[in-house]
């Protein structure tokens, strides 16, 4: 028996492991993680000379759901043009008939290996520009349904992407949505892409209701609950506000699988505050990611911009639409964000002072 | 279809408890294939046995574990067959070691032939695993065997089915690319065998479609449970059997 030195049994593991993308442009390179759907490889496409990365299911589907379920994560990344979402190149198949789509290769760290070094002032900034990139598809009709810190990419420049849209849901046809809500117009081309797809999202074998999406410590108590007819962008919201939460305080809002749904069923329970672990934290910011995790939907931020909005305002010293603030409050806020205008103030009134007992007697 | 394999072996480890001769026989010749070498080196380094020593234990080991029936003891819920495997031979080599004037093995009492020689050529080549990695070391020479006996299967089957260019083109690309040097492109393996490009994409994936089935045919022959091979697929290949 031929022995085999370390170098040639990693090779044949990857061989083993790597798909074969058949005639396609991209050749496998490496492996850069794996998801519960799908495999994500970085490979070099061979006409243009770049690097791009690959994401190939992980299994072949006889019955061609998960196929269609990619398919559908590559369309709705397609049409989800934003600088904060990882853009697709392209879609084809394995020479064994898995689904794969090669998209930019993003280059950082995941927010939550960010989260201990990055400022308190950066991870807020950050976390503005994730709200944006989601109000982005919210206003396109469509909803993450898993966000979590795992999901957030933050790049060298400060760049911010959201990525694995896997379980995304279009809520509505955005005709239908014109139509009943009075949004806004949209053009042809979304309207088109809105009715390829089944009004309640159904991506086969997955959104059926009381099918269960999501990462439980950042799921909303109707989507922890399995109530799918009831999510919508505020069910994003909370997500964010978990997100939030999780950026304050440096844990997710709970570790077990359902708390909200445990919330909901007992009425005596509260969750956990920002400021009982750690006290530090402004009551500003505890109120908006209190706000954005309100178990009652109607209770919530309505979208993702609002949210955006108040924690902008919080970072630009205003006030926020979450908290109420006491006369001393605003005082204070109001002298830290004029801080240089009051130490002009005082050192003028110190130097009148200084002027009135020297001089003027 | 990589994930779907036809599977024609079956598991060695409940093999050897089979009331059929036979089959225990071959159930026992299928372990001692994929653990022998790695017994052998585990002995050799954690046990610290001069080369003479762990051929007598190894052999030793197998000879007992086929006669008092060790490995029919084996819980798959409680842990993995290599864990199990290791905890036998610990008690083997300790008794072994208790055994005061151990008559020496040799001569009618050597029950199988295996290439010691080869071992031992390998353990010189091979960097001594660190204190405490012993586990990671028997993993990863469990890992290197069960590939080993992979790839003779893979050639033999591939020579009988008439696909030499296939096997030649496999070993092309990833066996004769030792140590870190990159991997060739299709274009020049195209221009060195004389065929197109899409013909290299062709057999290359027809190769690492057959080379897995085999290695996953394998480990399910090493595995106890349907649970414990998909966990080893995972683990070895970090793949996902349908």
């Amino acid at each position: 028996m031929r022995w085999l030195s370390d170098t040639t049994v990693d090779r044949l593991r990857e061989e083993t492991d790597f798909p074969d993308l058949g005639n396609s442009k991209y050749v496998i390179a490496g492996r850069l993680g794996s998801g519960g759907m799908g495999t994500v490889y970085i490979a070099e496409d061979a006409e243009l000379g770049r690097k791009v990365a690959v994401k190939v299911m992980n299994t072949v589907d006889h019955s061609g759901a998960l196929a269609a379920r990619m398919m559908r994560e590559a369309q709705i990344i397609a049409l989800l043009e934003h600088p904060s979402i990882v853009p697709i190149h392209d879609v084809g198949e394995t020479n064994d008939g898995r689904v794969f789509y090669a998209m930019k290769l993003v280059h950082g760290r995941r927010l939550d290996e960010s989260v201990d070094t990055a400022s308190a002032a950066d991870l807020l900034r950050t976390f503005q520009k994730v709200c944006e990139a989601v109000a982005f598809a919210h206003s396109r009709g469509i909803i993450h349904r898993d966000l979590k810190p795992e999901n957030i990419m933050v790049g060298p420049f400060g760049e911010v992407l959201v990525m694995d849209w896997g379980v995304a849901k279009v809520l509505v046809s955005q005709n239908a949505k014109t139509d009943r809500e009075g949004i806004r117009n949209t053009s042809l081309e979304d309207v088109e892409f809105a009715d390829t797809l089944p009004l309640d999202a159904a991506p086969p074998g997955e959104t059926k209701g009381g099918t269960i999406i999501g990462t439980p410590a950042y799921m909303s108590p109707e989507q922890a609950t399995g109530r799918t007819e009831l999510l919508d962008e505020r069910s994003d919201v909370y997500a964010l506000g978990a997100i939030l939460f999780f950026l304050l305080t440096g844990r997710p809002p709970a570790e077990s699988p359902v708390p909200s749904t445990v919330r909901a069923q007992v009425s005596d329970t509260r969750p956990v505050r920002p400021r009982e672990i750690r006290s530090a934290i402004p009551k500003p910011m505890e109120a908006i990611c209190l706000k954005a995790m309100a178990d009652k939907q109607n209770d919530r931020y309505p979208g993702a911009e609002e949210l955006a909005k108040d924690v902008l305002s919080y970072l630009d010293g205003n006030p926020v639409s979450a908290y109420r603030e006491n006369l001393f409050e605003k005082m204070g806020r109001w002298l830290g964000k004029n801080r240089f205008l009051v130490l002009l103030i005082l050192a003028y009134l110190v130097m009148r002072v200084l002027v009135f007992f020297f001089f003027g007697r | 279809m990589p994930d779907r394999f036809p599977v024609t072996r079956l598991s060695a480890i409940v093999g050897t408890s089979s009331s059929n001769q036979e089959e225990r026989t071959r159930a026992f010749e299928a372990l001692i294939a994929a653990y022998w070498m790695p017994v052998y080196k585990y002995v050799r380094i954690k046990w610290n046995k001069p080369s003479e020593d762990a051929r007598d234990l190894t052999q030793g080991f197998f000879a007992e574990a086929m006669a008092k029936d060790f490995f029919a003891r084996y819980d798959p819920s409680k842990a993995k067959f290599r864990t199990f495997l290791r905890t036998c031979l610990d008690g083997f080599v300790a008794n072994e070691n208790k055994a005061a004037g151990r008559k020496k093995r040799g001569g009618d009492a050597i029950f199988f032939s295996l290439d010691f020689d080869g071992a031992e050529e390998q353990l010189r080549g091979l960097k001594s695993p660190v204190v405490g990695a012993i586990d990671d070391y028997f993993e990863k020479e469990f890992a290197r065997s069960v590939f080993s006996l992979a790839l003779e299967s893979f050639r033999s089957q591939m020579l009988q089915a008439g696909k030499e260019i296939h096997l030649k083109l496999f070993e092309r690309y990833i066996l004769n690319n030792e140590e870190d040097s990159p991997k060739l492109s299709y274009k020049v393996l195209a221009e060195e065998f004389g065929i197109s490009t899409s013909d290299v994409t062709n057999y290359l994936a027809f190769g690492r479609r057959e080379f897995r089935r085999i290695i996953l045919e394998r480990l399910h022959e090493l595995t106890a449970s349907d649970d414990e091979f998909r966990r080893e697929a995972r683990a070895l290949l970090g793949v996902t059997p349908t």
